[in-house]
């Protein structure tokens, strides 16, 4: 009986911690959006942390994470005495972006000044946001990302307070990928939670990047949710970089939903980390909405990194592609579940999905499994998974040509990787990654104390 | 230049060379004949280094050193070449990449300095007009996708950019139309000189119509046979290997 008083503890102490700081976490923020806290955490309670014994975290036993854990709760802005703009100064003259710091959760003010973006755009403070653009935001809050569906997400609702919000008004493009930086920084060990809220208007254009560093050795546990929804024939693409040290819990949930017509992108490149789980949801609510669904995960001694996909197609005529990879060293484990839905009126729906691993140990380990739902007949689906190893053959192709096996092994995974490194729309980005990847597979990014854009220097 | 003494070897298990003796002088084109399963790609497999080919007895010397002691790379750098029979797909890794990578890594084994990007592509577009490969094929993935005679020329398009002191040819003329044997050939040809050798493998004596060997060697059973000159090529021909399994008393 353990392991239940186990969890009964988390759930307790996890619900005390909201109880004895409920003003704390409610200040500055009105009673609408307080309202949600108590429902959100009946739901968590109800589902308690996720373990094996949840279905859809079979492969990302979280008890063991939450079971002693005592982090430090970030419930208000932490203050440093750095300019935290300096650390970050990203050294690559071509790679310009709108930069935005989020701080521990907390979108950072003093950062992020002076922008010109075009008119209209909005982006601050999601704490702001939910006073100031009350219309925006309450439409939106909580209707993808329920706190029904998941106990992370149940858990994000009942601590959120800030993040990052970002609006894209009709017809409105903007050039310059958005450059989210999220970074880690505390003397003590910490637990961050970070709501963010993006809308993208019709027929707009936009790019996110979102990038995740630990600055400190600390502990750390992130609990991120972003809410996504997408206008009629807008065109977004979201890229993630994970880059966090081994003793950090990355635990992203990113809900999008997808009006008629639009166009998405997202890949998520989990570098380094130590237990990342990605839950990404993506609606296709509208007919010829398209969806280019990526990810690539490179992770070595106790590593550990899960996606799960839900891609749910709602309305006829829509696309959907998914291409997972990963690379695991050392013990390193890994997930993939990926799951389809087409309703029964979704007809003409293409969804398809392809999940390739390599082990480089006997020691590795991957858990893949497709989950596809399909009530009507008039679809194209197709899915696939393989896990195998480095090709011998190719191997010894290489080296009889005078290519060193160490040489050679890295050749091949980085062609292995470089499939899903394609899929990056914006050549800069895509550059910037590659030589991120390339210097992830030759071990280089070991220590990931600093950005990673840091490392292009 | 290559002196193989003595030579055993097996694979999964299985002996499949049961005592090669063959030596190779610079400016020599040798060619190894023989009836399926004889042994004559493990042979060109042992020689260039593949590990899943286990080598239990004999000697090889190249070029005064111990071959056998060293790693598949560092025989490449040391001027050995294996034309593969069936080249592999490499999805992702660009031709070009994997030839400027090949080439400086013979350069620094050699104590040369790297190729700049021009110069490489120099020497690129140079060797691609000798070997005559469409051009478009260095656009690409290693062999990915090409024909089966793209591959071959690709194959010898990689020996060109090397300069090998010995290249082993596995069945380089199998499955080639006659267009196709013919660059294949001139190639070879073009790239002979006094100072390397080339050991050809093959089952069909038409190659021999365009390379003209100064040996021809039967392989039967994981051994040398019968070794002759080129007119031994023309009697296998003609006659298969009954008569030489006769000869043997099988």
């Amino acid at each position: 009986m353990a392991e239940v008083t186990d969890k009964l503890s988390a759930i307790k102490r996890i619900s005390d911690i909201y109880e004895a700081n409920r003003s704390k976490i409610s200040d500055g923020l009105p009673n609408w959006f307080n309202n949600s806290r108590q429902p959100a955490l009946e739901a968590f309670q109800r589902m308690g942390i996720p373990g094996f014994k949840t279905e859809n975290y079979k492969y990302t036993d979280l008890t063991r994470l939450f079971e002693n854990e005592n982090f430090r709760r970030a419930f208000k802005t932490d203050k440093f005495d750095v300019d935290l703009k300096d650390v970050f100064s990203c050294d690559v003259p071509e790679f310009d972006t709108h930069l935005i710091l989020v701080v521990n959760g907390w979108y950072d003010e003093s950062n992020n000044q002076n922008k010109s973006y075009p008119e209209g755009v909005i982006i601050k403070s999601f704490q702001k946001a939910v006073t100031e653009n009350r219309d925006l935001v309450e439409k939106y809050y909580g209707k993808l990302a329920k706190v029904e569906d998941d106990p992370l997400t149940a858990m994000n609702t009942v601590f959120a307070q800030d993040g990052v919000f970002i609006y894209i008004p009709d017809n409105t493009h903007i050039s310059k990928p958005l450059q989210l930086i999220n970074i880690l920084r505390s003397e003590d060990d910490l637990y961050v939670t970070q709501r963010n809220m993006i809308i993208a208007g019709k027929n707009s254009q936009v790019k996110i990047m979102f990038c995740d560093h630990t600055l400190l050795p600390q502990n750390f546990i992130v609990n991120n949710v972003t809410e996504f929804e997408i206008g009629e024939d807008a065109v977004t693409d979201i890229y993630s970089i994970q880059n966090q040290h081994n003793k950090t819990a990355n635990l992203t949930g990113l809900y999008i939903r997808q009006q008629r017509g639009s166009q998405l992108v997202t890949n998520a490149i989990s570098l380094h980390g130590g237990i990342i789980r990605n839950n990404l949801n993506v609606l296709l609510d509208g007919e010829h909405a398209e969806a280019k669904i990526c990810g690539l995960a490179l992770s070595d001694k106790n590593q550990h990194v899960d996606n799960y996909t839900f891609v749910e197609h709602r309305k006829p005529n829509c696309q959907s592609n998914q291409l997972y990879k990963s690379i695991l060293d050392d013990s390193s484990t890994g997930g993939f579940t990926g799951r389809i839905h087409v309703a029964p009126h979704a007809v003409k729906t293409i969804a398809y999905q392809r999940n390739n691993n390599v082990l480089l140990t006997n020691a590795a380990k991957m858990n893949t499994k497709p989950q596809l739902v399909i009530d009507n007949d008039d679809v194209k689906c197709s899915h696939g998974a393989t896990v195998g190893r480095i090709n011998e053959e190719a191997l010894f192709y290489l080296q009889s040509r005078g290519i060193n096996e160490k040489e050679a092994r890295l050749m091949l995974m980085f062609a292995f990787a470089h499939e899903v490194l394609a899929e990056v729309k914006v050549e800069q980005l895509r550059d910037v990654i590659d030589k991120l990847v390339n210097k992830r597979l030759r071990g280089e990014v070991s220590k990931c104390h600093s950005c990673a854009m840091d490392c292009i220097r | 230049m290559l002196v193989i003494k003595n030579l055993y070897a097996k694979v999964e298990g299985k002996e499949i060379l049961k005592g090669i003796n063959l030596s190779v002088n610079a400016g020599e084109v040798h060619v190894i004949m023989g009836p399926n399963g004889s042994g004559k790609s493990t042979l060109a497999n042992v020689l260039a280094g593949n590990t899943n080919f286990e080598v239990t007895h004999g000697s090889v010397t190249f070029n005064g050193k111990d071959l056998l002691d060293m790693s598949a790379d560092v025989r490449a750098k040391e001027g050995l070449f294996l034309g593969f029979q069936y080249p592999v797909e490499i999805p992702g890794v660009s031709m070009v990449n994997f030839l400027k990578t090949a080439v400086n890594e013979h350069r620094k084994y050699n104590n040369q300095p790297a190729l700049s990007a021009g110069d490489f592509l120099k020497l690129m577009r140079e060797k691609k007009a000798m070997v005559q490969i469409d051009s478009q094929l260095t656009n690409r993935s290693v062999n990915e996708g090409f024909s089966g005679g793209e591959k071959k020329k690709n194959e010898i398009f990689q020996m060109a950019m090397l300069e090998p002191s010995l290249a082993i040819l596995d069945e380089t003329d199998s499955g080639l139309d006659i267009d196709a044997l013919r660059i294949v050939s001139n190639g070879v040809n073009m790239l002979k000189n006094k100072d390397n050798a080339t050991i050809l493998i093959t089952h069909y004596q038409r190659l021999l119509d365009y390379i003209v060997p100064d040996f021809v060697h039967v392989l039967f059973q994981g051994r040398i046979v019968k070794s002759a000159g080129k007119e031994l090529a023309l009697e296998l021909e003609e006659k298969g290997y009954d008569w030489i399994k006769k000869e043997l008393g099988e």
